[in-house]
């Protein structure tokens, strides 16, 4: 997805898009969203909150007289976060998945972040003046909905049913279909599975903290034995700490970095559906009109073949990211672990 | 009757010391081999230690006994008898220290292993049998490795007899692995499953560590019943093991007994270094529980991270199935293997920390019930004594009532009766003494084993962790380079 920084309408570098800081106000998160601008070196900073960004949405889907709109797959906006206090975590867990851990919002911050980033960076979308908008000016974008676009939840719930089974004339798309719509059902499955696995994660670490606590409760200095043995206890609470650390570290590699990317995987191939959703729809419209569709297929192809490889690509980049995160951590504690080894090896000879 | 115990066997004058403790059967001598014999109820067919090591006995031998010695006089008074005065630990340690640095470097080259757990018989009477292997250099053994198949029962009945000979002695006695009637069940009725192979690893594994605690114990580890046991091919079956059986309500019922009279026993304590180690022993059970409680957390998660590791790796390999991109493809799939073998490194990881830590854990929980029971039989021994007190003074009133009623043969009869209890009170004391002096070594011994203990696991847990985390390394380089190449 490059930029093509002659016809940008967009004012600030893409790739600038940052969100420093998130603030939390009772129900209310308001993200703090930084950017460079192209033509100079002066930096805009603006404050927006959720409903900004739907409407951002919102106006991207709703945008007139843009050929080849219906074809886009648009980048996917995370769900809204309720930060409630009667919000508990498994509420959480379930609407925003991987999203709803890390500490202050992190997760969640990055994947806004990078919804903005890819809107930006996407050839058609990028032109759209509500982007700008909403990137540089200090006032918020407005409270008002504006139309729905092509975007009308339940009615789409409704047609989905009847349209769904609806084939392609195109075989190229039908398979996209099926090989989306067995995508996204894996992909949704293995996002769940290493939820599972970071929770598990942290549920050890939390265990082991337990434990290397409850370790040092076993420190009294009766007489020479007791102080033997209670330097033994102390020596393997440091040792269950780090483990304890290092489950940490794990579970938040896993996070910060497969997670998110199975996560963006997930409501990408989602963002496909809807796509090829849209299309199945306009088919049915086409066919009994009958016009040409020639024109829109041809442009759709390469839309969803960039779409492949751009996908392809992120995925690429977070798993490298989390081997790589991982296989330092293993590293880390590996070298940590001898340590503690030699250590115990030098002070129970002596 | 002199001042070892066979009535029966000695006859000489109180007096005089006996032949007995003239071949070097000290009384209140340190070493194990003599307090062994000085056991009440070893009869004369008892298998008592039979060798004789005059040198260790006279090297360590502390006391002289001596029924003149002034000391013993004041036998009826109500405070605690001078004779026990309290022997500072700063006297006993460091001749405990060169005894145990002397055996430890004799005794201690032995390797038993338990292995091979094998089903014997079908349905409810099915029973698990185990070899036990013995390699040693030590003398008392008659070769350097036997192997010999036992049951369960078995080491349950080795501990009762042992229990019974040296507990109340203040020796404390590993106890065997608990019985588990849902376990076995599970393995007699032939599940395959991963809990009864479970099961009977766990069992396996405790009871290796059981016979190396035991014999790790000097006294012990010469004891005829525990060499049979390692040696002899054939064992007669212990019977009173079998569950629920007569002899376990009896035991369950002497517990009762015990716990009621411990209530009532207030033991008029001259020993503070008793009330202290008591009320440590406490505070370590309370401690190692809520460790034991804590580690058995850790296992449990870590084994939900091995099962959703699996599941995980599961979706990961059919997602790369569906992917067209080939790289990408070959990628997951990668991922679907390397995280596979993570999950077997959790399930490893589980089992070191189960093995390791949990287990040493529950094993020293055990412990220091033996412990506890040992300090509850030094009650006991005193209680007896002071009974015993208590009877002789009635003994002497009644006689003295005697000498003015004017009957010559009751007289004789409560004369002899004095006699009689006069030496049990003697006795009583100096099992007293005994089994204090005993226990005093037996705890220097079990922290020092404790603290030993302890540091070998840190040690081998540590070793545990490095690997997993060498492993992970492997796994992870191995992986990169294919997330790479994906195009």
């Amino acid at each position: 997805m490059e930029v093509s920084s002659a016809e940008a309408a967009l004012s600030v570098s893409a790739s600038s898009i940052r969100i420093t800081d998130v603030t939390q106000d009772g129900d209310v998160l308001t993200f703090a969203i930084a950017s460079q601008k192209l033509n100079s070196s002066a930096g805009v900073c603006v404050f927006r909150i959720y409903e900004d960004f739907d409407w951002l949405q919102q106006s991207l889907f709703s945008q007139e007289n843009l050929p080849g709109l219906q074809g886009i797959i648009f980048p996917p906006l995370p769900s809204k976060a309720l930060p409630s206090q009667s919000n508990t975590q498994t509420k959480a867990l379930k609407q925003l998945g991987f999203l709803a851990l890390g500490q202050d919002w992190q997760s969640y911050c990055k994947a806004l972040e990078f919804y903005l980033q890819q809107v930006a960076a996407h050839p058609t979308l990028c032109k759209c003046k509500a982007l700008d908008s909403f990137l540089i000016n200090s006032e918020s974008p407005g409270k008002q909905r504006g139309r729905k676009g092509i975007f009308n939840r339940l009615s789409q719930a409704v047609e989905e049913m009847r349209k769904e089974s609806h084939k392609d004339v195109d075989n190229f798309f039908q398979n996209e279909r099926n090989k989306n719509t067995n995508l996204a059902a894996l992909s949704k499955v293995a996002t769940e599975k290493l939820l599972d696995v970071v929770m598990t994660e942290q549920k050890l670490a939390l265990a082991c903290g337990h434990f290397a606590t409850s370790l040092h409760l076993c420190v009294n200095q009766d007489d020479a034995a007791a102080v033997a043995f209670s330097k033994v206890c102390l020596k393997l609470s440091d040792v269950i700490e780090a483990v304890n650390r290092n489950f940490e570290k794990v579970a938040s590699n896993d996070l910060s970095t497969l997670g998110l990317g199975l996560d963006l995987e997930s409501r990408y191939q989602e963002a496909e559906k809807e796509m090829l959703f849209r299309r199945t729809c306009k088919l049915i419209e086409l066919e009994t009109v009958k016009k040409g569709t020639e024109k829109a297929k041809a442009s759709k192809r390469e839309v969803i073949e960039r779409f492949h490889s751009s996908r392809v690509n992120v995925l690429k980049n977070f798993l490298i990211g989390w081997c790589e995160l991982q296989l330092n951590t293993a590293k880390e504690f590996a070298e940590l672990y001898s340590q503690h080894l030699e250590a115990c090896r030098n002070m129970y000879s002596e | 009757v002199c001042a070892c115990v066979r009535e029966s066997v000695c006859e000489r004058e109180r007096e005089s010391v006996c032949e007995c403790v003239r071949e070097g059967v000290l009384f209140l001598s340190q070493s194990p081999e003599a307090a062994c014999l000085s056991a009440e109820d070893i009869s004369p067919s008892s298998n008592g230690p039979r060798d004789d090591d005059p040198d260790d006995l006279f090297a360590e031998a502390t006391e002289e006994v001596s029924l003149d010695s002034p000391e013993r006089q004041p036998i009826l008074s109500d405070g605690p008898s001078p004779a026990i005065t309290p022997v500072t630990p700063v006297m006993i340690s460091p001749r405990v220290d060169d005894e145990d640095e002397e055996e430890n470097r004799d005794t201690f080259d032995i390797q038993i292993s338990v292995s091979d757990p094998e089903k014997v018989g079908d349905g409810m009477n099915a029973y698990m049998v185990y070899k036990v292997t013995t390699k040693t250099s030590l003398s008392i053994f008659s070769r350097d490795e036997v192997c010999v198949k036992r049951r369960f029962s078995d080491f349950l009945g080795l501990y009762s007899k042992l229990a019974s000979k040296y507990m109340h002695m203040g020796y404390i006695v590993p106890p065997a692995p608990e019985k588990s009637i849902v376990g076995m069940t599970k393995v007699k009725v032939g599940k395959e499953d991963l809990s009864s192979v479970e099961f009977v690893e766990k069992r396996r594994s405790a009871l290796e560590r059981y016979l190396l605690r035991t014999v790790k114990h000097p006294a012990l580890l010469k004891d005829p019943d525990v060499l049979q046991f390692l040696e002899s091919s054939e064992l007669p079956r212990a019977v009173s093991t079998q569950a629920l059986s007569g002899a376990g309500i009896l035991r369950m019922v002497n517990k009762a007994a015990d716990a009621v009279n411990k209530m009532t026993i207030k033991m008029n304590e001259s020993d503070a270094w008793f009330e202290e180690k008591q009320q440590q022993f406490e505070n370590l059970d309370v401690q190692l529980r809520k460790l034991h409680a804590s580690v058995e957390s850790l296992v449990c998660h870590r084994k939900e991270l091995s099962v959703n590791t699996a599941s995980f790796a599961k979706s990961a390999a059919m997602l790369g199935n569906s992917e067209d991109h080939t790289a990408l493809s070959r990628a997951l799939s990668q991922l679907a293997e390397v995280e596979e073998k993570i999950d077997q490194l959790h399930q490893d990881q589980s089992y070191a920390d189960f093995y390791l830590i949990s287990e040493l854990l529950g094993d020293y929980v055990r412990l220091i019930t033996a412990v506890k029971g040992v300090f509850d039989q030094r009650m006991k021994a005193w209680a007896k004594w002071q009974d015993a007190q208590v009877m002789l003074q009635r003994k002497r009133e009644a006689e003295a009532k005697l000498q003015y009623a004017n009957k010559p043969d009751k007289l004789q009869q409560a004369t002899d009766e004095i006699r009689e209890w006069e030496g049990k009170v003697q006795q009583g004391e100096r099992d007293f003494e005994q089994i204090s002096k005993n226990i005093r070594r037996e705890v220097g011994r079990f922290e020092k084993d404790r603290v030993k203990d302890f540091r070998v696991v840190i040690i081998k847990y540590l070793e545990s962790l490095v690997h997993t985390q060498q492993q992970l390394i492997k796994y992870w380089e191995a992986f990169l380079p294919e997330a790479k190449a994906i195009a």
